[in-house]
């Protein structure tokens, strides 16, 4: 496989990696104001990512610098062109962030109010813009070639608030709730974990209605595309998979049902990826502006370092972060949190 | 009224300026980072420390400063995670031609430091707070000198990345692509600039924490409480001052001389020299007051010699005058090809009021941080029974390093213009093209607002939570180095 080829699927594993894990998180701090009927409630789900949402975030800030470093005409083209967007998503992580920390530092309710508002909303916002940015880069983007090299991006944010783009942020909205509700029934027990289970039956169900909408709204778009088989591949596996989690959350099954939401994210991701495939950034003004995956590469010794830096530390990045999870294996429960916490 | 207008819509422009806007968004996100980025650092190995000395000597107090000194630092690494997301998306947000131009070499330390440091940094944090009723006890402890390795080798990467912008090496321009191109990583990560700034600027980032455990120990010890352990924190917070202060001082004299053989426009700027001076001549300007072009020099107290020795490491060496190297660096850059060298104005010097009073600054506030420290260990060596102000003092020195490193950064970078990457491509060639001056100002005014409150209110958190002091801790038996279940109630709670 070509070094740039290859590049193309570290990166966009990489991106599946934040997807599914800072997903659930998303989904956790999204349930907040659903299951958290006091303070006990809402430690305790905090609690159920406390010991990893950093880590789950890192897999953003990974992806971003790699992709930095891979695609760099890429990482001009797109960080400058979805700047408001970008702006929102970092606001509300920085947000979502300081909260988890913050939260129960200061006194008085009032103060864990707020942060805790800060948490659903730091939550909501990025999947949704997520969800629209990538479901406009499958689309395709109003870019045009530069003189000089490069590519610059000649829409608004507004460009990127199409019908198509929306429904690709819905449907990440519910998935990663969904994701989160699941989440939460795996790691606490008692009431907790039967109220979420419940919750995690609705959202879920309404999660395959936009998937299903979604996924095949895309293979519509891609379907001159001689590679749309990959496509439909992708997207027949992230359909199953929802709707085997949904199944599987409904028997109480909840180890099944996190995997089977963790397959269909990636496998949602994959089949976008698939359909941009051998583009970065297709251009919608004229195809033969658009940004393939080998014009947006790095140098050959540049994408050498980098896949002999990835063969080495992914194997022992993925060995310590399962370790991690492994340490809090356990389920909490109501009792375990300290009288007073909030 | 045409007129009117005109000098309305021009008065605009300039307002809505991408480059300048972009130019400030950066270095108000920068320096609001690097607030908590050298407390992150230094505190991390200060409570690394203390955690060791827990577990060695199995003393309550150790623990206790422990706990206390680790919630601080834990406040503060929220931030510094946080903001540190910014910092990486606004090279593409703002910087998209320079991305676009020096990715090749800029983004591969960029994403060394995301797989080698903030993973490592990011799992262990979580292990350190979640675990101590989890981990055995030295498990627990290995986490913490983790997660400080993951915080020095960021650093490392990141200066690394800078010392590129400051001294571009292990590089070939590749006409065809129109970009600069990786050649030897070995060179991007052995630059000098690089070696020498690196331990400056851990340094400097232990003294930051050092002084603030000073700090909130000498508010404690003002108000006699918490004798024992406070004790112990103000003497441990004065040694590191001390010793980190030396450390400053050595390698900041080491990385005066490689930026005067890098980028000899930046020395001159520190001192505002503008013609050659040598021996004798090469004087440091400790103060002066003149006209900041410094054509006229109205009053001035200067150290003769020192500038040839910051600048060589000899008292008769020579040190290059702004005038000449504006000639020089003209001949050099602006050439009839040279789009990306070329300054839109032709200056080649930085703003020189900035690089000369932030030199200062930086010299002094650092130095006067370690005075108090010096003093005041000497004045405790036998009592500490002080006078108030003098408790005062010593609380009031927290915020001196800081503002230090704040000024040592503004040096650094305001004295590297007019250039993104040295001699290969200006700052104004770097901004995005696509992103419109009113968008920049939008994110400019959410960052500052944003930024602003969340100062006020991570400084109010820090200061309870010092204020607080040391937490009372009914440990259960725990010789045989595994907490017993009483623990789990005291020690999960720490989050």
């Amino acid at each position: 496989m070509e070094l740039t080829t290859l590049w193309f699927f570290i990166v966009g594993a990489m991106l599946i990696g934040y997807f599914v894990l800072d997903g659930f998180d998303f989904g956790v701090g999204m349930s907040l104001p659903f299951l958290g009927r006091d303070n006990t409630d809402r430690r305790l789900i905090i609690n159920t990512i406390g010991p990893v949402w950093d880590l789950n975030e890192t897999w953003l800030i990974v992806a971003g610098a790699s992709l930095f470093a891979a695609f760099p005409e890429w990482y001009a083209t797109m960080f400058s062109g979805f700047y408001l967007a970008l702006l929102v998503i970092l606001v509300a992580l920085i947000l979502r962030g300081v909260s988890f920390e913050y939260r129960h530092q200061g006194k008085g309710r009032e103060w864990t109010r707020w942060f805790d508002q800060f948490i659903f909303w730091g939550s909501v916002v990025p999947p949704l813009l997520w969800g629209v940015a990538f479901a406009n880069l499958a689309q395709g983007l109003p870019i045009v070639p530069m003189e000089n090299g490069g590519w610059i991006y000649q829409g608004t944010l507004l460009t990127l608030l199409n019908p198509y783009g929306l429904l690709g942020g819905l449907t990440m909205l519910l998935i990663t709730f969904a994701h989160g509700l699941v989440f939460i029934s795996l790691k606490t027990e008692g009431e907790m974990r039967e109220r979420a289970r419940g919750l995690a039956a609705k959202v879920g169900a309404a999660a395959i209605v936009a998937g299903a909408v979604f996924l095949g709204w895309t293979i519509m778009q891609h379907i001159d595309s001689p590679t749309v088989w990959v496509v439909v591949l992708c997207s027949a596996v992230a359909a199953v998979a929802l709707i085997a989690a949904w199944v599987a959350n409904f028997a109480g099954r909840e180890g099944w049902a996190f995997t089977g939401n963790a397959i269909a994210i990636a496998f949602a991701l994959l089949a976008i990826f698939m359909s941009m495939f051998p583009n970065l950034m297709a251009s919608s003004i004229d195809p033969s502006y658009s940004m393939s995956v080998v014009g947006a590469a790095s140098s050959e010794k540049t994408l050498e370092l980098m896949t002999w830096v990835a063969l080495f530390t992914l194997p022992l990045v993925l060995a310590y972060q399962a370790w991690t999870y492994w340490v809090f294996r356990k389920r909490l429960s109501r009792a375990a949190i300290p009288v007073g916490a909030h | 009224m045409g007129r009117a207008t005109f000098v309305l819509e021009r008065y605009m422009n300039e307002f809505l300026d991408p480059l300048t806007l972009s130019r400030w968004q950066f270095g108000l996100t920068t320096l609001y980072h690097f607030i908590f980025v050298p407390l992150t650092i230094g505190m991390c190995l200060l409570v690394a420390i203390l955690q060791t000395a827990w577990v060695k000597t199995g003393k309550m107090k150790y623990l206790r400063l422990t706990r206390l000194f680790g919630k601080i630092f834990l406040i503060n690494f929220a931030m510094g995670v946080v903001t540190g997301i910014v910092q990486e998306f606004q090279f593409g947000m703002n910087w998209s031609n320079y991305s676009r131009f020096v990715g090749d070499i800029f983004g591969a330390p960029l994403a060394m430091e995301g797989l080698i440091a903030f993973f490592f940094e990011a799992t262990f944090i979580g292990l350190w707070i979640f675990g101590w009723d989890k981990l055995p006890k030295k498990i627990h402890l290995m986490t913490i000198w983790f997660v400080w390795l993951g915080t020095v080798a960021s650093a490392y990467f990141i200066l690394a990345a800078n010392a590129f912008m400051q001294n571009p090496d292990g590089f070939t321009i590749n006409e065809e692509r129109g970009r600069a191109e990786l050649e030897s990583i070995g060179a991007v990560l052995t630059n000098p600039v690089a070696v020498t700034q690196f331990p400056h600027t851990i340094f400097a980032a232990v003294m930051f924490a050092g002084v603030v455990i000073v700090s909130t120990a000498a508010w404690h010890l003002r108000r006699g409480q918490y004798l024992d352990e406070m004790r112990t924190a103000l003497r441990f917070g004065a040694w590191t001052n001390i010793i980190a202060f030396m450390g400053v001082g050595l390698t900041g004299h080491s990385l005066g001389m490689v930026m005067t053989e890098t980028q000899p426009m930046k020395m001159a700027a520190a001192e505002a020299l503008y013609e050659n001076a040598s021996g004798a001549d090469a004087s440091f300007s400790v103060f002066s007051l003149g006209t900041p072009d410094g054509a006229h020099e109205i009053f001035s107290i200067r150290i003769p010699y020192l500038l040839s020795f910051l600048s060589n490491g000899t008292f008769d060496g020579s040190v290059e005058g702004i005038r000449d190297l504006q000639a020089e660096y003209t001949a050099q850059y602006c050439g009839a090809d040279s789009l990306l060298t070329c300054p839109a104005d032709g200056q080649f010097a930085p703003i020189i009021w900035v690089t000369y009073w932030a030199f200062r600054w930086m010299i002094g506030l650092g130095a006067l941080a370690a005075l108090v420290s010096v003093v005041g260990l000497w004045i405790t060596r036998k009592n500490m029974d002080l006078p108030d102000w003098a408790w005062r003092v010593a609380i009031w020195t927290a915020p001196l390093p800081m503002l230090a490193s704040l000024v040592g950064w503004v040096f650094t970078e305001m004295g590297r213009q007019p250039w993104i990457v040295f001699g290969v491509m200006t700052t104004e060639q770097g901004v995005s093209p696509g992103v419109p001056g009113w968008a920049v100002l939008v994110s400019l005014l959410v960052f500052t607002i944003v930024y602003g409150a969340l100062a006020v209110v991570e400084f109010k958190l820090i200061t309870k939570a010092a204020k607080e002091g040391p937490p009372e801790i009914a440990l259960g038996a725990d010789a045989d180095g595994k907490p017993g279940e009483a623990d789990h109630q005291q020690l999960a709670t720490v989050y």
